[in-house]
């Protein structure tokens, strides 16, 4: 295949960044998206050129570090999985392909497509957990019994992988479906009740501090989430959020 | 509860809940209307009824225009801080893959509205607190020293949609409500936490209500025009 890729070229985070076109000759349709950044940039080594700056870990759909909005699409054109899930043989040959970075006020690039997504880190940390004591005398899980239905729902939000895939594909860069999904997963199990009203105000707080946008339900977090988080975690969200404010 | 409205979701739970009076109000507002299309004496009725009762004048009528500029406010806001929350726009986007042109373009739809109601409100809003309360005329009648001149409202609408312009801006404007409608129905329920086993349902519910309002709206002033 031959390609043209625009990519997003950005020294560092104060730079101001551009579009920088490459030619890329001879890539195979079986090679993944990131084996042809791969190839890419060994071409750049080659010439004594900075390669291009992303992030990747796992290569297998879990770590969700390899966010790149590639032709207008939070991890490209297909739905339901990751940037490093993608292949070569989902584009044509001749085609021109934008690769960009997630773009959000909250997730400021670091360098070319690498962006910093410790936002969502604080907004854990605010309230993402349940306080156990793990001293020595943990009662065996078995213990609480707890309905199919809540722990399929539960682990459906705990899939999650805070790629931020949501927030990119949103309009108004909202991180909704990724809180909705943290809040969910500890709001369907019983573990979770106890902290359930701190963990929706302080992670909802968080949230608006670090500055992304208010939900309009426009629905585009889900279609492009990897691991398929529905809105009815946004929903389940803003029914804990409400109850704990009645609460007081 | 205090600070609830300062927050990203409080003010999705605001604008639901002027969202659902909103709609609720229009489905009252066409079914009155939709009675002058078989009964002038039950529209001139109804109608002298609204603009006399001193509950719906006095009470409802604050409500509904604090209702409508709140939502209208709210949009603005919203829309202005979530503009904000991306400095740097993509190079290449193609949100159409994920979500619906209603659904990203509320604040267009939603000012189109906002013009055609400054258009409605000097139709009948304005004219109608000219005569009731600065001309002082309560009386509802065409000739108000005439108690047999009978009432003049149905007349008044009538005249309103002989104009094929004015007929034209309240198509278009009505197309862009359903449109409007068409996204915000459901995002209300949505916004309240409503997503459960009736969703599908209420979205089917949503889509019927959304485009019937308007379009009974529409038919109502295609009516008069062609009738006239």
């Amino acid at each position: 295949m031959k390609l043209t890729l625009k990519i997003w070229r950005q020294k560092d985070a104060k730079d101001r960044g551009k579009i920088v076109d490459y030619q890329l000759d001879d890539i195979s349709p079986d090679m993944s998206f990131l084996e042809m950044l791969d190839v890419l940039n060994q071409q750049l080594i080659d010439k004594d050129q900075d390669p291009i700056a992303f992030d990747h870990d796992c290569r297998e759909g879990i770590c969700g570090m390899c966010s790149m909005y590639i032709n207008g699409r939070a991890h490209g054109p297909d739905r339901e999985i990751t940037v490093c899930q993608l292949h070569m043989r989902s584009f044509s040959d001749g085609d021109t392909i934008y690769i960009e970075p997630w773009r959000a006020k909250a997730f400021p690039v670091i360098k070319d497509l690498v962006v910093d997504r410790s936002a969502f880190d604080r907004i854990q940390q605010a309230g993402g957990f349940i306080s156990v004591n793990t001293s020595g005398n943990t009662q065996d899980a078995n213990n609480i019994l707890i309905s199919k239905h809540a722990a399929d729902t539960a682990m459906d939000a705990a899939t999650c992988i805070g790629c931020g895939a949501c927030v990119a594909s949103c309009k108004n860069s909202s991180a909704m479906l990724f809180v909705g999904a943290k809040v969910s997963q500890y709001a369907l199990l019983p573990q979770g009740q106890v902290e359930a009203a701190d963990r929706v105000m302080n992670m909802v707080k968080q949230m608006d501090e670090e500055g992304f946008g208010n939900c309009t339900n426009t629905g585009a977090c889900e279609v492009e989430c990897p691991k398929g988080i529905s809105l009815e975690n946004i929903a389940r969200m803003n029914r804990e959020y409400l109850k704990a404010n009645l609460k007081g | 509860m205090s600070g609830i409205f300062n927050s990203s979701i409080g003010r999705k739970f605001a604008m639901a809940l002027s969202a659902f009076f909103l709609m609720i109000f229009l489905v009252m507002h066409v079914s009155i209307n939709f009675t002058s299309v078989f009964s002038e004496e039950l529209f001139n009725k109804m109608s002298h009824f609204m603009g006399t009762n001193p509950l719906v004048q006095g009470v409802m009528q604050p409500i509904l225009i604090f209702g409508v500029v709140f939502h209208f406010i709210m949009g603005f806001i919203l829309e202005f801080k979530n503009k904000a929350s991306r400095s740097v726009r993509y190079s290449k986007n193609s949100p159409s893959g994920n979500s619906t042109w209603m659904s990203r373009n509320m604040l267009l739809s939603g000012v189109v509205i906002l013009a055609f109601l400054a258009l409605h409100f000097y139709d009948f809003w304005v004219h109608e607190m000219t005569v009731k309360y600065i001309d002082g005329d309560m009386s509802g009648l065409m000739d108000p020293n005439n108690a047999d001149s009978g009432f003049r409202y149905y007349e008044e609408l009538r005249e309103k949609f002989v104009s094929p312009l004015r007929v034209s801006i309240y198509t278009v404007s009505f197309v862009l409500l359903a449109m409007h409608l068409l996204h915000g129905f459901n995002s209300a329920f949505q916004s309240l936490g409503a997503n459960n086993k009736y969703t599908k349902s209420l979205k089917g519910f949503g889509k019927v209500y959304s485009i019937g309002i308007p379009a009974v709206f529409i038919f109502i002033a295609l009516y008069h025009h062609f009738t006239h």
